[in-house]
């Protein structure tokens, strides 16, 4: 009796399992599956769309054109990146390279570098809007928004770089600074360089960030849209994103095919940036492995 | 003798540099804060505190104007449990899936696809949810498909990503004594990682629901585009019914807002920041605990 039952609560057991392991597979097939079915709904709908005239002509209703907005959104990612990764790679540096251990200001930047981290878009929006637009007199502008995605980017950067520089063996620098070199020499000559793919990918992961963010921008470098490019600061006009939310909001089916062509074009960014971090943090991985 | 002091001075001056950039994300917090709290604090004032958090009553364009956000508080509170009932689940079990039971061929194509998912800009998945989830619960569910339930079906896509990550990461971090000591004991693979490895990463796991409810809180563009965005008193707030949450709230409403009425905005941008900062907080006390142990 005992066995039988024994034999029982084994089928029973051996019944669970196969479930459970039917259950992650799907959940692991869904997860793609979902990833699938978003990337094709836009890209089949979009890219038809996309033409010379979208892509390089000139704003208006007819149009939609995307070309202001492709230059506004370039425009915004090289400024900011120029702001942002000095400053981020300098407090990784500071943080790994300089800071001693257990320094209470260590501890507060940890913990500023993980709020800002935490922060919404929206709420990065309206401190652009307070601080950018309003007090400082920006306007709704360019400047404003690259003040506010400079803030933003900064976390991904920081730790990144963070990572990045502590998976530098120790064997590099003691070999520089047993050379004769200065402690900054080394972290310039040496470390950096060796961190670079981490940094690197620090970086791009930044340029998905802004290439994509919407609510950040709304309030801060605005929806307007000129009919040419401009390189003026002071313009106040929307970015790649900001325009397929416009044109997705108008709800008309010319402006609605246009924010399909531009999200095409979002996708095919985003894909760019994924496979750049892939290849790069590969590079540092194998770096690791030289040990 | 020149030479050593120029070096000597150049380490000074960029270790100075260095600290100062270091600083600069201090700065930005505080920064933050405080801006959002001097144009912020003196509308909660102005309205009452009370008024202000548990009132359902939004009206600021009426005269008298009323500017209670509960409803919205409520409605960011709402998507973001739907999004972590549907996100939870499905997310946790991908990765299981990744962290054990993934054929490396697979894990090829499942692993970077979780890391395009987190790639995809917001207002992407605001625009699928708009064309796909919307038209569907409408056909399916009832209700003109702006509700809670696309709002929460979405976010809970978009918070997979981050619970998938920083799970299968907690999983895999699970020492390979653990799963051999239960195997040993006659306990089949599922079993190990369902009663001992899983329980064993709690920490993590629990770290990763965190961040996504961050991200379900925060979340506004892909929000907007399918909630429909109405205030609804708070016992009409049904599962096919539109919602307006905190996010929503700003956004649909800066653009022509002026006086007390933007100041309200800001103050609804605090009520948020309040949100991450507890929820933050959280997070530290779990690493804290778990370093501890």
């Amino acid at each position: 009796m005992e066995l039988v039952n024994a034999e029982k609560n084994l089928r029973k057991r051996k019944l669970i399992s196969l479930v459970l392991k039917a259950g992650v597979w799907l959940c692991g097939i869904m997860t793609v599956g979902i990833l699938i079915f978003i990337l094709l709904f836009i890209l089949l709908r979009g890219v038809p769309n996309i033409n010379m005239e979208f892509l390089f002509g000139t704003y208006n209703s007819d149009t939609l054109s995307a070309f202001s907005s492709i230059v506004t959104t370039f425009e915004m990612i090289l400024i900011s990146l120029l702001v942002a990764v000095p400053i981020g790679v300098f407090c990784a540096i500071y943080l790994t390279e300089y800071a001693k251990r257990g320094n209470k200001a260590v501890k507060v930047i940890r913990l500023a570098v993980d709020t800002l981290a935490g922060i919404p878009s929206i709420v990065y929006g309206l401190f652009g809007m307070i601080l950018f637009v309003n007090i400082l007199g920006f306007r709704a502008s360019v400047l404003s928004g690259i003040c506010t995605v400079s803030i933003m980017i900064l976390p991904v950067i920081i730790s990144s770089s963070e990572e990045a520089i502590k998976s530098v063996p120790d064997m590099y620098r003691e070999g520089s600074l047993g050379l004769g070199a200065t402690r900054l020499g080394t972290v310039f000559r040496i470390v950096v360089p060796t961190a670079m793919p981490g940094i690197l990918s620090g970086v791009i992961l930044a340029i998905g960030r802004i290439v994509g963010e919407t609510a950040a921008l709304i309030f801060t470098s605005g929806t307007n849209v000129l009919e040419s490019p401009t390189l003026d600061l002071f313009a106040s006009q929307r970015t790649l994103a900001i325009h397929m939310y416009m044109l997705a909001s108008e709800g008309l089916p010319h402006s609605k095919d246009m924010a399909f062509a531009t999200g095409a074009i979002l996708i095919l960014v985003v894909f760019l940036v994924n496979l750049a971090t892939t290849k790069l943090a590969g590079r540092l991985g194998r770096l690791g492995n030289d040990k | 003798m020149e030479s050593t002091r120029k070096s000597h001075f150049n380490e000074k001056f960029m270790q100075a540099i260095f600290f100062l950039s270091a600083l600069a994300s201090v700065i930005a917090v505080v920064a933050i804060c405080l801006f959002l709290l001097i144009r912020g604090v003196p509308a909660i004032g102005e309205i009452g505190f009370m008024k202000f958090i548990f009132n359902e009553s939004w009206k600021p364009t009426n005269t008298p104007p009323s500017y209670g956000i509960l409803s919205m508080i409520v409605g960011s509170l709402y998507v973001t449990g739907g999004a972590i009932a549907i996100g939870v689940p499905v997310g946790l079990m991908c990765a299981i899936f990744l962290a054990e039971f993934c054929p490396p061929a697979v894990y090829k194509i499942v692993k970077p696809a979780v890391n395009l998912l987190a790639g995809i800009p917001s207002i992407i998945y605001g625009f699928f949810g708009m064309e796909i989830v919307v038209p569907y619960v409408r056909e399916y569910f009832g209700g003109n498909g702006f509700s809670v339930l696309s709002a929460s079906l979405i976010l809970g896509i978009m918070i997979l990503p981050t619970i998938i990550s920083i799970s299968e990461s907690s999983i895999r971090a699970i020492p390979y004594s653990y799963k051999e000591g239960s195997l040993g004991l006659g306990a089949t693979k599922e079993e190990t990682v369902f009663k001992v490895i899983v329980p064993a990463a709690k920490s993590g796991i629990l770290t990763s629901i965190i961040l996504g409810v961050g991200r379900a809180v925060g979340e506004t563009m892909a929000v907007v585009m399918v909630a429909g965005n109405a205030v609804m008193p708070i016992d009409k707030i049904r599962l096919l019914k539109p919602i307006r949450t905190l996010t929503t709230n700003i956004v649909t409403e800066m653009s022509y807002a002026s006086g007390l009425h933007e100041s309200s905005l800001i103050a609804t941008g605090v009520v948020l920041f309040v949100f991450i900062i507890i929820l933050n907080t959280a997070l530290s006390l779990i690493k804290a605990k778990s370093l501890r142990n």
